[in-house]
Order: structure tokens, then C-alpha cells, then sequence
């Protein structure tokens, strides 16, 4: 008996839904089995992963939270996957989006500017992150540099220079000299949207990113576009389009929502700029991204599918005593099933039956 | 050079190979059905019929790269199973495919060493290359490296390359596709003198003229069955034609008397040089067309007709405007939109990956050429509507056979899409059409209507420059002929006085002045 694979005559449009569910399903099995193996009961570990941060509501808060960050810097993602050109560097551009926004913060820090403070700290975020992004894709359509590798090792640039803003010209005076700035003034600081809660106006954004990335890729030129260039780049060029240009701005608007996305981090729920202000958002969104099929929706879904593994792998630390590292274990097992599901839309598993092979060798 | 074989086929004999009740199925699709094949030693068969007639999946069965799903093969009367192309390598059976599988930056030595299963030092074999390649008359440098050699020198290294191994039987899959005429003519007093040495050859080819002039024996396939087999003296290219398709195709009629009007199409001097290491320079390049006129561009492929495509679409850009002018405008140095929005029309010879990307809709293939020059975009929004009711028109208009309203373009058969991709064009009623290989492995049917649209589209006077290396079609539908060779192209030539001998010389690169100089001198 031999199984080999086929290749389909059409996508399976079936398959393409179903793939992420099949890969949530191998990731929960092979989970279960490292849950067996660090001694703790799987049935319990996964009931405190995945379904008790779904029972009380500053849960549910905290994963829409923790969902905001990763929704939308995965759309931007996906705008650069779907044309075939892999920005990595979303984390670094993240930061730099923080760092850009809260030097307006800190430069306004006592005065009486007015609310224009917050949009304005937004801009600058945006076009930071925007900014920093372009310098892998300037590379790559300029010199042919490998943009993945750039705009890797510009996360690293990024982390140690937010790393040196705080522990130098923009540490807090009055922080005991804790690496961190000055809690933001409140007209530097994204509202919450219901009073005491943790829920903040970044959602709405997000949402409405979400919106404006469906309309883009399923009703415009400049979206069908995206989606040639990556899935026939000759055919892309023959209708008349530019990759070139194409790399460019579909590389600035992932680093302008990565680096929107971490100024709301750092003016919503953090409130000031330190280090560690991301648990590593700009990666796991590349996750969120494959996982919603790089469809907004799906991303959608799926952010707040992985929002849950942070919160469930806090809670499990707290209850069961389970390494955090558990978490990222998760999500690179999660990342590696998605990616191999996604090879049964093109193919298809067939058994054959060696019936007729008996004879071999008789000549 | 062989063992003495049995002479021709006598009863009481066994054929060297028999395929019987061979069937290969690829899900609910039978590729090969029931094909019952008998090929005796000295002897050259044809296997006819169209593209998807199921000519390559039988030759792949019998070179062991797939599996039957059903019937056997045996070899010399003897039940055979073959698990790879090396097993049926060892058993004497050698295969020339049409695509090469060469490496461009190895010499020819060094390729015939990666395809040989071989055992000898690399001094033996490539002394061995020389003497089976000079004993044929297939002369070759071991040294060259392939990207330097002509397509017919590149196939003649393939040819060595299955003779060193010295096969009973060879498969040749339509080795004289990328040949001039004159090429053709030394590879069949190649293969007629393999016959006399007592090796069986199976013939793949869709050229009636050359099977009845070649072949003893020929195996017609239709729709993946075995339609009869013949032998191909007895028969008319008409009747060969009409097993193989089912039917008499239609003729394709010109309009008589075409008005040609003013030139539409214009390139001056257009020089370029080629944007990858391997590419031909197009040297000095000037042809004018006329509105109603179809010019005809002829030449091995490979000597820059790929480059020419690209320099009259715009994919490539020229330093001086003025080099190519669409309808009045001088057109060198804008980009491919905005030469479609001068009325120009392109259809490139790759029907997927070029022409349309092949996993994306029908409607979103339409809106690939369309986006520039139709109403299919407002204000940078995509009218839905529009880009299907193109696919509808298109289908309407071109008999496009597929399974749904708007299926993926990878999904339709190639003289399907290819009809999709003409139509398509047309539709945009362009100016200037350039097209290159219009019928290159489409079925005949499909190949009639794509040649009848380009007529009528010249008769509502447009102009029209094919590019092609079937002659047969140049000469159906073409005024007039330039041959391309080495990224020159010759003085046009009229249809009507351009002979096969004429073209073949031009397509080899001697210049038809020089011939007749020599041929004076001579006299």
C-alpha cells in the first residue's frame, strides 16, 4: 500500500476553510501529549488554556486587548504575503511605532497641549513604523537584499534603541531609575471605551482596519493587484503592474499598522514607553496572519484565537504551574500544522493498492 | 551493432514491445484506455493525434515514469513492470523528450555524464560522445556549454545522449518542432539509418506530411483510446487528419480582397539588448503593418522573438520613443497600459503564468488586460459585472468550453483558455493585435477558430503580427513573412512566394542574396 499525493484539477475551497480547524485540532492533540509528558493532567491544562479565559469577563476583555495588536499588524502582514514578499520585521517596526509616538508624549509632558495630542501621537507612530519598514523594502527593490533578513535584524536595532531611550534621555526622574518613561499625560493617552475597563479605543480601529483591508482586496484594482503580483508575477507584469512599487507600499502600510499598532500598546494599556512593552506581537501576528488565510476575517478570528493563548498561558502559569514558554511552543507548533493543512488545497491523500504488482520481477 | 533482429513483422515473431489493454487513470479521467500497441524491431511508428489525446502518458508508461492503472506491457514476449525510467533504461529503451532537460552553464560533456547512469570515467565518455556522435552524423564539441548552442544542436545532444546507451527502441516526442526544415531533413537520415542498424522507433508527431514520409507504421489515439493503426502510406493527410480529430475540420477562409489602410504599427531600428546573460540582442529591427494586414514572423525558437514580444508590449522599454510607433504614437518608452490605451493588444506565447495567472478567475484574467482600456475600473473600484460579463462575451463569441460561469484559468483545457486569452483581446476590438504562438498545443478545432478571429479582426482593419514556427499556419493566414533569426529580422516577404525553402534557408541564417550569388557563381 502506497500513499502518495495528488494534485487537485481546482483548489479545494473546502479544504482552504477547514485547513486552519484541522491544524487548531493537530496542535491541540500533539499539545495534550506535551502536556502528559511535563506531568500535568491534558484534559485540565487545556481546560485552563482555552476555555476558563472564556468564563469571566475581564478575560474576555484581556483577550480583545491582546487581540488589538496582533489583528492589525497581521492585516498589514497579509497585504505583503499575498504579494509574495515576506516582511518578518513587523515586531521592530512595532517598536519603532511606539518610540516614534511617545517622543510627542514626552516632549508635551507637563504643558497644556490640547487633545490633539493623542491623533497626532498616532500619526507619528504610523508613519514611524511606515519608515522603518521601507528601509528593508528600499533595500530589496534597490540592491536585491533579502527583505526578510533586513527587516529581521531591524527588529533587533529597534529593541535596543527603544532599550536606550529609556534607561537614557527619556527615563522618568522620578521613577526610582526604573528603565521606563513618565506615565503619559492623559491628552497622550488612547481613551478606554467603557469607564474601568480595559478595553480601549485601538478595537474600534482595529475594526475598522479590518473593514477597509476586505474592501481593498476583494472590491479594488490596487487589491487584485496585490494578489497578481504575488500569484503570477509575470502575468502581473504583463497586465502592467509594478513590483517594484508594489513591495514598496505594501511594505508601508504593514509597518505604518505595526507601528500604529504599538503606539496604541504604549498609550493605551501600557501608558508609558519601556522595554518589553511586546510579547512578541510582531511575530506571533505572522501566525495570525497564515492562520485567517490572510483573508481580514480570518485574521480577525484568528487573532483572537491566539489573543487566547497568551491570557490562557498566563492563567496556566498562574494555576498549574506550566512554563509561559508553553505558550510559544504552542504557537510555532500551531504556525508549522497550518502551513503543512494548507498543502491539501492544491493536493490531495490517495492510498493505491499494489493489486496488480505481484508479478513484478518476472522478466 | 545489435544482435541480428527478425526482419520486419513476420507471423510467429514477437514484437519488441506490446502494450496490452494498457489504461491510465487519473481519478474519474481515463488518460489512456484499453491501448493495445505492437512495435517490431526495424521499424519507425508514428503515434498520432491531437494535444490530450493521451500520446504522452502512453510514452510515459512505456519510459516507466507512471504506473499503468490497468493492462501490461511486455518486452520481447515477456511480461514487463517497470518501477522507473533507469529499469527501462537498463532494458534498452531510450527517450528524447521534447522539453530538454539540459543544464544551460554545463558543457555538453558534462550533461551527457548527469543523464547517463554510467559507470565509465568522464575521459572515456566524452571520447565515447565523440565517436557515437560523429558516427551518426550528429557532430558535436564536447567542451561548448549548452546556453551557446542552437536548439537543434541542443536536441542533437539529446539524441547522443539516449544513443550512448545504445537502446533497442527510441521514443522521439515531436522532435522536429523546434527544427528548420533543413534540420528536419538530417534528423530523418538519422533515423532511418537507426531502423537499418534494426532499432524500433516511436515517432510522436502531429505533422501528417512528414509521418507519411517517415514512418511505417502508424498508431492513431483520439480522447485517450487507440482509434486504428494504419499504415501512414496507404493513407491521405486528410484521412490521418480526420482519425485523428474525428471529424473534417473547417476550413478557415480569409475575406477576399483585404483593404490594407494606413500603417498602424511601426518599429524603426529598434535595437535592444537582452536583460539576462542567455537572452538574443535584437539588432536593428524595422517592419511596418498596415491596418488590415497580417505580417508573419517565422524562426526557430529562440532567436529573439521572446525579446521582440517583449519590446512591442512594453514589458521592456526602449531608450527612443521613436522606435515603436502604435497608431501614429510614438510608443518606445511607455509602458504596457499605455500602449493598450493606444489601442494595442497583446497575446504572449505562455498561456499560464504569462497570459493569465493560472489560480486566479476567468473574470479576474479579464480584468488582468482589461483594468487600462475598458470600463472595468471606476474611481479604483473594480465593476464585478463588467469583468464577468467579458468572460460571458468572450465564451459566447469563441465557443470557451469550461465546467462553470467563472473557473480558475489553470482549470480549462490550453485550446480553451487559449480561446479565452484571444477572445479576450479581441473583444477590446485593438488596433494592433501581437501575438505570438496563437495555436502552439491547441487542439485543430480550436486552432481554426483562433486563426478565423485573426482574419476577421485584420479584415475590420487591424493590424496583426503573428509570430509563429508553424508554417503551415503562417501560410494560412499571413500576407506577408519576415523570418527572425539570431535577433535580426529579414525584408518581409510576400505569403504567396515565400516557399518552405525560401523560409528554411532565412530560419538557418543564410541570406537568400547570398545563396542566389553562390548558385550564379556556380552555374
Amino acid at each position: 500500500m502506497q500513499l502518495v499525493l495528488e494534485k487537485r484539477a481546482e483548489r479545494s475551497n473546502t479544504i482552504a476553510l477547514v485547513s486552519p480547524l484541522i491544524a487548531i485540532g493537530l496542535t491541540i492533540v500533539t499539545m495534550s501529549i506535551l502536556f502528559a509528558i511535563l506531568g500535568k493532567n491534558p484534559i485540565s491544562a487545556l481546560g485552563v488554556y482555552f476555555i476558563d479565559p472564556l468564563t469571566d469577563s475581564y478575560s474576555l476583555q484581556e483577550i480583545a486587548v491582546k487581540a488589538t495588536p496582533l489583528v492589525m499588524i497581521a492585516i498589514g502582514l497579509s497585504l505583503c504575503y499575498l504579494a509574495n514578499v515576506w516582511n518578518i520585521g513587523a515586531e521592530g517596526q512595532f517598536l519603532v511605532g511606539a518610540v516614534a509616538g511617545s517622543w510627542l508624549a514626552v516632549k508635551t509632558q507637563g504643558t497644556d497641549a490640547g487633545p490633539w495630542v493623542m491623533p497626532a501621537m498616532l500619526l507619528l507612530g504610523a508613519a514611524g513604523g511606515a519608515l522603518y519598514a521601507l528601509i528593508p523594502a528600499l533595500c530589496k527593490v534597490r540592491f536585491g537584499a533579502s527583505e526578510i533578513l533586513v527587516s529581521l535584524m531591524l527588529v533587533y536595532v529597534a529593541d535596543l534603541f527603544l532599550d536606550y531611550l529609556v534607561r537614557g534621555p527619556w527615563r522618568d526622574p522620578a521613577g526610582f531609575n526604573f528603565p521606563t518613561t513618565a506615565e503619559f499625560d492623559p491628552v497622550a493617552t488612547v481613551p478606554v471605551l467603557i469607564e474601568g475597563g480595559r478595553l480601549h479605543l485601538g478595537a474600534v480601529i482595529t475594526l475598522l482596519v479590518v473593514a477597509a483591508a476586505t474592501v481593498l482586496l476583494g472590491r479594488t484594482i490596487k487589491g487584485f493587484e496585490i494578489r497578481v503580483v504575488g500569484a503570477a508575477p509575470r502575468a502581473a507584469r504583463f497586465g502592467g503592474f509594478n513590483s517594484n512599487q508594489l513591495i514598496l507600499l505594501t511594505f508601508a502600510i504593514s509597518g505604518a499598522l505595526a507601528g500604529l499598532a504599538g503606539i496604541i500598546e504604549v498609550a493605551g494599556p501600557v501608558g508609558h514607553l519601556q522595554p518589553g512593552i511586546s510579547p512578541g506581537y510582531g511575530f506571533t501576528a505572522i501566525i495570525v496572519a497564515f492562520l485567517g488565510r490572510l483573508n481580514p476575517i480570518g485574521i480577525l478570528i484568528a487573532g483572537l484565537f491566539l489573543a487566547l493563548t497568551f491570557i490562557g498561558g498566563e492563567q496556566a502559569q498562574i494555576a498549574m504551574k506550566i512554563p509561559l514558554d508553553v505558550t510559544k511552543v504552542f504557537q510555532g507548533i500551531l504556525l508549522f500544522y497550518v502551513l503543512a493543512c494548507d498543502s491539501l488545497i492544491l493536493y490531495r491523500f490517495r492510498l493505491i493498492f499494489p493489486s496488480r504488482k505481484v508479478s513484478r520481477g518476472a522478466a | 551493432m545489435l544482435d541480428p533482429t527478425p526482419n520486419g513483422q513476420r507471423l510467429g515473431e514477437t514484437p519488441l514491445l506490446q502494450t496490452v489493454g494498457l489504461t491510465k487513470r487519473y481519478g474519474d479521467f481515463l488518460a489512456n484506455e484499453n491501448i493495445d500497441i505492437d512495435i517490431w524491431p526495424r521499424q519507425i511508428h508514428a503515434l498520432l493525434g491531437e494535444n490530450g489525446a493521451g500520446k504522452s502518458t502512453l510514452v510515459k508508461t512505456i519510459y516507466g515514469l507512471i504506473q499503468p492503472s490497468d493492462g501490461e506491457m511486455r518486452w520481447q514476449g515477456e511480461k514487463m513492470v517497470l518501477s522507473g525510467p533507469s529499469e527501462a533504461r537498463a532494458r534498452g529503451i531510450g527517450m528524447v523528450f521534447q522539453h530538454f532537460s539540459l543544464f544551460d552553464n554545463l558543457t555538453v560533456a558534462e550533461n551527457v555524464a548527469l543523464g547517463l547512469d554510467g559507470k565509465e570515467s568522464f575521459k572515456d565518455m566524452s571520447a565515447r560522445l565523440q565517436q557515437v556522435s560523429n558516427a551518426y552524423g550528429l557532430p558535436l564539441d564536447p567542451r561548448r556549454e549548452v546556453w551557446q548552442l542552437s536548439v537543434g544542436e541542443r536536441q542533437r545532444i539529446e539524441i547522443v545522449r539516449a544513443l550512448m546507451q545504445n537502446p533497442k527502441f527510441l521514443i522521439l516526442d515531436e522532435p522536429t518542432a523546434v527544427l528548420t526544415p533543413q534540420e528536419a531533413d538530417q534528423l530523418f537520415v538519422v533515423l532511418d539509418r537507426l531502423k537499418a542498424e534494426g532499432r524500433a522507433i516511436l515517432y510522436i508527431s502531429h505533422k501528417l506530411e512528414e509521418v507519411k514520409r517517415l514512418c511505417d507504421m502508424a498508431t492513431i489515439l483520439r480522447g485517450g483510446k487507440k482509434i486504428s493503426t494504419c499504415n501512414p502510406q496507404l493513407e491521405t493527410a486528410a484521412s490521418l487528419a480526420r482519425m485523428m480529430v474525428g471529424a473534417d475540420i473547417k476550413e478557415v477562409r480569409a475575406a477576399a480582397g483585404r483593404q490594407t489602410t494606413v500603417p498602424r504599427l511601426v518599429v524603426n531600428d529598434l535595437s535592444l539588448e537582452p536583460d539576462d546573460p542567455h537572452g538574443v540582442r535584437l539588432e536593428h529591427i524595422s517592419l511596418e503593418l498596415k491596418g488590415g494586414e497580417i505580417l508573419g514572423i517565422a524562426g526557430v525558437a529562440g532567436n529573439g522573438q521572446d525579446e521582440l514580444f517583449a519590446a512591442l508590449s512594453g514589458e521592456r522599454l526602449a531608450q527612443d520613443p521613436g522606435t515603436v510607433v502604435i497608431d501614429g504614437h510614438a510608443a518606445g518608452h511607455l509602458s504596457i497600459t499605455q500602449r493598450r490605451k493606444l489601442g494595442a493588444a497583446f497575446v504572449p506565447e505562455e498561456r499560464l503564468g504569462h497570459g493569465t495567472a493560472p489560480r486566479m478567475k476567468l473574470s479576474e484574467n479579464a480584468l488582468l488586460t482589461g483594468h487600462a482600456a475598458s470600463g472595468m475600473v471606476r474611481h479604483g473600484f473594480v465593476n464585478t459585472a463588467a469583468t464577468l460579463s467579458t468572460v460571458d462575451r468572450a465564451t459566447e463569441a469563441f465557443d470557451v468550453r469550461k465546467a462553470k460561469r467563472d473557473p480558475e484559468a489553470a482549470s480549462l483545457s490550453g485550446g480553451n483558455l487559449q480561446k479565452f486569452i484571444v477572445g479576450r483581446e479581441i473583444l477590446r476590438s485593438p488596433a494592433v493585435l501581437v501575438v505570438s504562438q496563437p495555436t502552439w498545443g491547441v487542439d485543430a478545432g480550436a486552432a481554426a477558430v483562433i486563426r478565423q478571429a485573426l482574419l476577421d479582426l485584420a479584415a475590420g482593419g487591424a493590424a496583426v503580427l503573428v509570430t509563429s514556427q508553424d508554417l503551415d499556419e503562417l501560410a494560412e493566414i499571413t500576407d506577408r513573412i519576415a523570418v527572425m533569426f539570431h535577433g535580426r529580422l529579414s525584408e518581409p516577404m510576400v505569403t504567396a512566394d515565400a516557399t518552405r525553402e525560401k523560409l528554411g534557408l532565412l530560419m538557418g541564417g543564410s541570406s537568400l542574396a547570398q545563396k542566389e550569388a553562390a548558385h550564379a557563381a556556380s552555374a
